[in-house]
């Protein structure tokens, strides 16, 4: 097995130390992610997953405990804390909030232009950048203000995706959105992901998005990693999902309900599952 | 870190201080001003600065966070000290650097009487903002002010302007904090380099911060709108302030310190 491109240890976090605010947001987070994979992040709102996000990437120092970037900690030295901002790219809540350039193009090419490469490199990144959110060439030499919300959220995606990160964190990327404005994202952030075999994080209140998606799944609560499993598993414990504030995706709930009116099916947890689920159903009935 | 900037910021509480009336903390607040600006010695300071200590012990908020909101003004202070220190020109001299430096006696004793002086009233005027929730502070300024609208000030919507701003300074800090961590996220520095590179680090921080802001008035004002504000006009009021006990005590309180402390400087102490 090769080392995890991402390594937390007993991570520890307090906010506001020694005022009445004081507030412990992370308590004994552990867990490791390889190359290449799909995680999804849950919990509750105020349950330490934006907290977590930002101690990833050396935005936040913890309070205890060691990130481990490829092995190496990221608080060891001042360059490989820097270089974490550009491996592990970090986009944020709204990120639409946090365009400021006069061009589109200018905007993407910000992160780039921080890395210090060179201005051939900064092209090649901008352009790939918008062709995987869907950000046309004209679009490139418009202002970003003059754009619909949702290529806003495009646009703000392509200036972390340009940095070319090798892991790729995303605070709730779909909030807000309309259906195919979600649709739309989630699709470049799996483009992304395919053509750069880079590892995706996704913090999302959608349990039909994070259960579709993704490979895994952290399930933050009370500042706890509460449980690391694949959706399948996550998804068998209905009840203490529930409790933390969190459900299970529809279909599923369908399927639990239909399991306890006697219904010879299998757990499911996504849509497509769930057609093969009734087709092997009926499909034996038609023999019988 | 932003966060710790706590100029003007609420700490909720119960303390007898929390439970003064508005206009009795901001009269009390002048009144302490007055006394900190009569007082000439060593006496009157001492006086006042047991009673700046007594109130912060009584209002439970942690020094701690007191002293944390002096950081924005040290220079000023240390700016104020120097300037006494080097250029009053009284009594014995301490120390004297080939006639440039020359410290005497009693440009020593201005330093720090100055710089007591100023960190005294920042931190009086800290106490009032740190136990009184903006809405209160403002509605105990338009009560104080309330006779000028005899005279056409628009006292109504003075008060409500300072009260969307104070309400909007943590909003704003927040928002700031967010909006540095996404662009430090795509590597913005604004630690290093010259002072140039300094500033021009901080348009990415200035225009979304900007654009925010006008975004959150346009949308208060909507919902203003929405709910038929027309101004002060006929406008009553959920919370009427009224004076009670401790009030008078503080009063009996404050007054006593102002006559003492005039006194103490009259007999120049």
């Amino acid at each position: 097995m090769s080392t995890p491109i991402l390594e937390v240890t007993n991570l520890n976090y307090i906010y506001s130390a020694g005022t009445p605010f004081e507030h412990k947001a992370l308590d004994n987070v552990s867990f490791a992610v390889n190359k290449g994979e799909f995680i999804g992040i849950i919990g509750h709102t105020g349950s330490g997953k934006s907290t977590l996000m930002q101690q990833l990437n050396g935005l936040l120092k913890p309070t205890s405990g060691r990130i481990l970037l490829d092995g190496q900690d990221i608080w060891s030295d001042r360059k490989l804390t820097r270089q974490a901002r550009f491996r592990v790219g970090l986009v944020f809540q709204y990120p639409e909030y946090q365009l400021f350039e006069e061009t589109v193009y200018r905007d993407i090419a910000f992160g780039p232009k921080n890395m210090g490469l060179s201005a051939e490199e900064i092209d090649r990144r901008v352009r790939e950048a918008a062709g995987f959110v869907g950000i046309t060439e004209e679009q490139l030499q418009v202002s970003p203000f003059d754009l619909s919300g949702g290529q806003k959220r495009r646009v703000a995606i392509a200036g972390v995706i340009a940095m070319e990160p090798e892991v790729l964190i995303l605070d709730e990327p779909t909030a807000g959105l309309d259906p195919v404005g979600r649709e739309g994202i989630l699709k470049n952030i799996e483009s992304y992901r395919r053509a750069k075999n880079a590892t995706v994080m996704m913090v999302s209140h959608s349990m039909e998005d994070v259960a579709r998606l993704t490979d895994r799944l952290l399930v933050m609560n009370g500042s706890k990693l509460a449980m690391d499993a694949p959706p399948a598993e996550v998804f068998t414990h209905a009840e203490e999902l529930v409790s933390m504030g969190l459900a299970i995706p529809q279909v599923t709930e369908i399927f639990l309900q239909l399991r306890s009116l006697g219904a010879d099916v299998s757990n499911v947890y996504t849509i497509r599952q769930a057609v093969a689920e009734i087709r092997r159903l009926k499909g034996g009935n038609a023999h019988a | 870190m932003l966060k710790d900037i706590t100029l003007g910021q609420y700490f909720p509480g119960t303390s007898p201080i929390h439970r003064l009336d508005p206009r009795t903390k901001l009269i009390l607040l002048i009144v302490y001003i007055v006394a900190l600006f009569l007082a000439q010695g060593w006496v009157g300071y001492g006086v006042l600065l047991a009673f700046l200590l007594f109130t912060i012990k009584i209002s439970t908020i942690p020094p701690r966070s007191i002293l944390r909101g002096m950081k924005p003004i040290v220079m000023i202070l240390v700016f104020t000290g120097v300037l006494n220190l080097f250029f009053t020109r009284e009594g014995k001299t301490l120390l004297n650097i080939a006639d440039v430096i020359i410290v005497t006696e009693g440009g020593l004793t201005r330093a720090v009487m100055m710089m007591a002086r100023i960190l005294m009233l920042i931190t009086g005027t800290f106490l009032l903002t740190y136990t009184t929730s903006p809405i209160s502070l403002t509605d105990g300024l338009e009560a104080l002010l309330n006779p000028l609208k005899k005279i056409g000030v628009p006292v109504h919507e003075l008060s409500m302007m300072m009260c969307i701003a104070l309400r909007f300074i943590p909003t704003l800090i927040e928002e700031t904090d967010k909006i540095m961590s996404a662009q430090k996220a795509r590597g913005a520095d604004f630690e290093n380099g010259s002072l140039m590179d300094r500033a021009r680090a901080l348009i990415p921080i200035l225009v979304p911060l900007f654009i925010g802001a006008f975004r959150r008035a346009d949308e208060l004002a909507t919902a203003m709108e929405c709910r038929c504000y027309q101004g002060g006009e006929g406008r009553s009021k959920m919370k009427i302030l009224r004076y009670h006990l401790g009030d008078m005590k503080a009063f009996g309180m404050g007054f006593g310190l102002l006559i003492l402390v005039g006194a103490l400087a009259a007999l120049g102490l």
